[in-house]
């Protein structure tokens, strides 16, 4: 026993030995405050478009719970690829893309970036629903200054030099959305959403705009994500009797929602609901007839443009279609455009010439939701803001339009009711 | 062979050991290498299962309740690390003038940190443990009751989305202790950390088991009311294991954040906890290598396989989960032992650890 243990001393010292030198040798990293060793002047790209292809990272959810959305947003993509590809590709270059899966995990949209950025040497990532899986990609992509084009409406309050936007920040959803509910004569609202950062954060801004615009908020409440049982949060919505429900639910979650709302005996003639992620692919999976409410997006369907009539074509057309076009599934078929255009205004696929072509805001797409602009500054895309309401075949009539197309302002800066403390917090906070 | 045995396993770690600090960072792409520490992590996870299952019988489905402890223990110091002086920015988002939460503010300190995530497990294994095995609670009933904490955490995070991140977790960390986590060198750095933990871990669970501790536990978990009649509380020595498994996984789950960069309340639920069991299972629950080998496999299946084949590679998985019970219930080392055995004297029994397994099923 005792030359054992003799043994295992000896092993353990040399292994403690061999590790501090290992640790010393390795750890001449950069530290807190030094600006030459670490970050992104250590972060090369290995994007190689020598031959007659480039590669683009194409990543969705197309496992879990978000499958059943993300999996259209990445079936579009390719539906883009294959026009661009057809039309003689991007600067010459036949697009040759890499699908990976998130999965529905956050850690998994990192590890999944990392890997298409550093060992398929994608030029950009496409993709991401979720707003939790947007904030996964981010510091991946602005450590290895990649590029990720982010295809969904979200909470705004960001603006990475890394992400291009295409969906529509606050103030071109939220922002219409409770104009639209002011010039009804609405004075009673009732907030319900999922419980994670969307719809916390949406809230937070709804409230403040509400308070500006006399609105009462009669009650807010959240369920997680995955969970689908509304029916406590429904009777509290019916107590509160309110003129209007926001619903910023996302997902399945919203069946559960739907069910409980009509078992309560609440009907859209009495307290509509007003959704921002029903369009027209959820809308006839809702389980229950919701004719009569109301979403807010910048594309329909219906919307009536030569350009939209030729989306849809084309998606009918797709193997891989479902049949209906949607706001998502629009603003991805933007974003890969949108790269083309970026690529060929700069000239080349380099990260750092691509958002130097974009700052000069010359950059625009005839989406089919019209004529979109390239914020330069903030990555954002210019949008109309629209008001639809859903008729018997699930499609939605459009009832309020902003008219113009509104430019982004991801931090509400045009906004006085947003306190300005708040945003110079968020900027910091942001870095 | 009884001279032989103990210089195989310290052979073995030596090799393993030497495989992960020096061949690995060399051979492999940074890309990789992270992966590899993530993998490492849950490997640390499941040398603890191997510990109080393996050895000592006691299925700990809730493992992810540790792994969170020291996950979210290291998450929020690199959170307030990067944030500064300041209050988080997702929190500014949800409620921009509520200060930071008071069980927050001592996690500032590297100190604390480091201690909280040694003695948090510690301190709420130790008092579960004790709650538990006191009243011998066992088989079933304390795989379920483990199995719910993990459940309870996770849906805990998930709904105090101010508190801790929520569903979307904690993420976006810059610095490592003072080091910048976008340099290659201190990611290769944080790696080599995470491996030389894991050798640790596993002569630390190699002496245990030479030990008379480990016989104690082997006899506890074979024969548990033969213990008691032999004068020893099968109920301390189950606790040591239990302990010793919760801080296993603890460091684990605190060396996950700074490598992958982001926790989230999905890596420690429900699932997160039987993957980690279904590694130790693949591998060989009572074996010195099994668990960590085998968790290893299974987290690097998950990076591969679920590349190339997304909607396929959970099936794969659960396949060679049943294979696995079915023929080989004690994993694949099993494979490997059967045959040195067989080779050595036809008949021989093989290992007694891992023989009279089929004794504590048939009993549970």
């Amino acid at each position: 026993m005792s030359t054992t243990s003799k043994r295992l001393r000896t092993l353990v010292a040399t292994g403690a030995f061999a590790t501090t030198v290992a640790l010393v040798l390795a750890g001449c990293g950069a530290r807190v405050g030094d600006d030459t060793g670490g970050g992104k002047s250590s972060a090369r790209s290995c994007v190689d478009t020598s031959g007659s292809t480039v590669k683009l990272g194409f990543l969705n959810s197309l496992t879990g719970g978000m499958a059943i959305s993300e999996k259209t947003v990445s079936n579009v993509l390719h539906m883009a690829a294959d026009e661009i590809n057809a039309a003689g590709g991007i600067l010459g270059k036949k697009i040759q893309y890499v699908q990976e899966d998130g999965a529905t995990d956050w850690p998994t949209f990192a590890e999944k970036t990392e890997k298409l950025l550093t060992q398929d040497c994608v030029g950009a990532i496409f993709g991401g629903w979720t707003s939790s899986s947007r904030k996964a990609v981010k510091p991946v992509v602005e450590k290895h200054n990649g590029l990720f084009f982010y295809p969904v409406q979200y909470e705004g309050l960001e603006a990475s030099p890394n992400i291009y936007y295409t969906g529509a920040t606050t103030n071109q959803q939220i922002i219409p959305a409770m104009d639209f509910l002011a010039s009804k004569g609405v004075k009673k609202l009732f907030l319900a959403g999922s419980d994670y950062v969307f719809p916390r954060t949406a809230n937070a801004i709804i409230k403040l705009y509400a308070a500006k615009l006399g609105i009462e908020i009669v009650g807010e409440e959240y369920v997680p994500l995955d969970k689908d049982d509304w029916t406590t949060q429904v009777a509290k919505i019916k107590a509160a009797k309110p003129d209007f429900i926001f619903n910023t639910i996302n997902g399945s979650s919203n069946v559960g929602f739907i069910k409980a709302y009509y078992d309560a005996g609440l009907t859209a003639a009495t307290t509509p609901i007003i959704s921002v992620s029903i369009a027209e692919e959820e809308a006839p999976a809702m389980g229950h007839e919701v004719t009569g409410h109301y979403a807010s997006w910048n594309y329909f369907q219906s919307l009536k443009t030569d350009t939209n009539q030729k989306f849809i074509d084309s998606w009918k057309a797709y193997p891989k279609s479902s049949g209906v076009t949607s706001d998502p599934m629009e603003a991805a078929y933007i974003s890969l455009y949108l790269y083309k255009a970026l690529v060929e205004a700069a000239g080349s696929f380099d990260v750092d010439a691509v958002n130097a072509a974009a700052k000069k805001n010359t950059i625009t797409f005839a989406a089919p939701e019209g004529t979109v602009t390239l914020d330069g500054e903030n990555h954002h895309i210019s949008k109309p803001g629209n008001i639809g309401r859903i008729n018997a075949s699930n499609q939605f009539d459009i009832v309020w339009s902003s008219g113009t197309f509104i430019k982004p302002d991801p931090f509400l800066k045009g906004y006085d009711w947003f306190p300005a403390n708040i945003r110079d917090q968020l900027v910091k906070a942001a870095g | 062979m009884t001279k032989l045995r103990p210089r195989l396993s310290l052979f073995g770690i030596g090799a393993f050991a030497l495989l992960l600090l020096g061949v690995a960072p060399l051979l492999l792409t940074d890309h990789w290498l992270g992966n590899l520490g993530k993998y490492c992590c849950w490997a640390m996870a499941a040398v603890g299962i191997g510990l109080a299952w393996g050895r000592g019988g006691m299925l700990v489905m809730g493992q992810g309740v540790f792994f969170a402890l020291g996950a979210y223990s290291m998450a929020m110091h690199l959170t307030l690390e990067t944030a500064g002086d300041g209050v988080p920015g997702f929190m500014v988002l949800y409620d921009p003038l509520a200060p930071l939460p008071a069980f927050w503010e001592p996690f500032r300190s590297a100190a604390f940190t480091l201690l909280a995530i040694v003695l948090l497990p510690v301190i709420v294994a130790g008092l579960l443990g004790y709650a538990l095995f006191k009243r011998r609670v066992k088989g079933a009933y304390f795989a379920i009751l483990t199995q719910a904490l993990a459940v309870a955490l996770a849906t805990l995070i998930s709904s105090t989305i101010r508190e801790t991140g929520g569903d979307t977790g904690l993420s976006d960390f810059k610095y490592f202790f003072g080091f910048v986590l976008d340099d290659p060198a201190n990611r290769k750095l944080v790696y080599l950390i995470t491996a030389a933990l894991l050798v640790v871990c596993l002569l630390v669970v190699r002496q245990l088991y030479r030990s008379r501790f480990g016989e104690l536990l082997v006899a506890t978990r074979d024969a548990e009311e033969r213990v008691r009649f032999l004068g020893y509380d099968p109920a301390n020595v189950k606790l040591v294991a239990f302990v010793g498994a919760a801080l296993m996984a603890s460091i684990g789950g605190a060396m996950f954040v700074p490598i992958v960069g982001i926790i989230t309340p999905a890596e420690i639920g429900a699932a997160a906890s039987i993957l980690m069991i279904a590694g130790v299972a693949f591998g060989g629950r009572a074996s010195l290598f099994g668990p960590a080998l085998g968790a290893m496999a299974v987290g690097w299946g998950q990076s591969s396989l679920g590349s190339t084949w997304p909607d396929g590679w959970t099936y794969i998985i659960g396949a060679l989960f049943i294979v696995v019970i079915l023929f080989l219930p004690n994993g694949l080392s099993s494979v490997l032992a059967r045959f040195t055995a067989a080779r050595r004297s036809p008949g021989e029994q093989p290992a007694a650890a891992t023989a009279t397994l089929q004794l504590e099923e048939a009993k549970s």
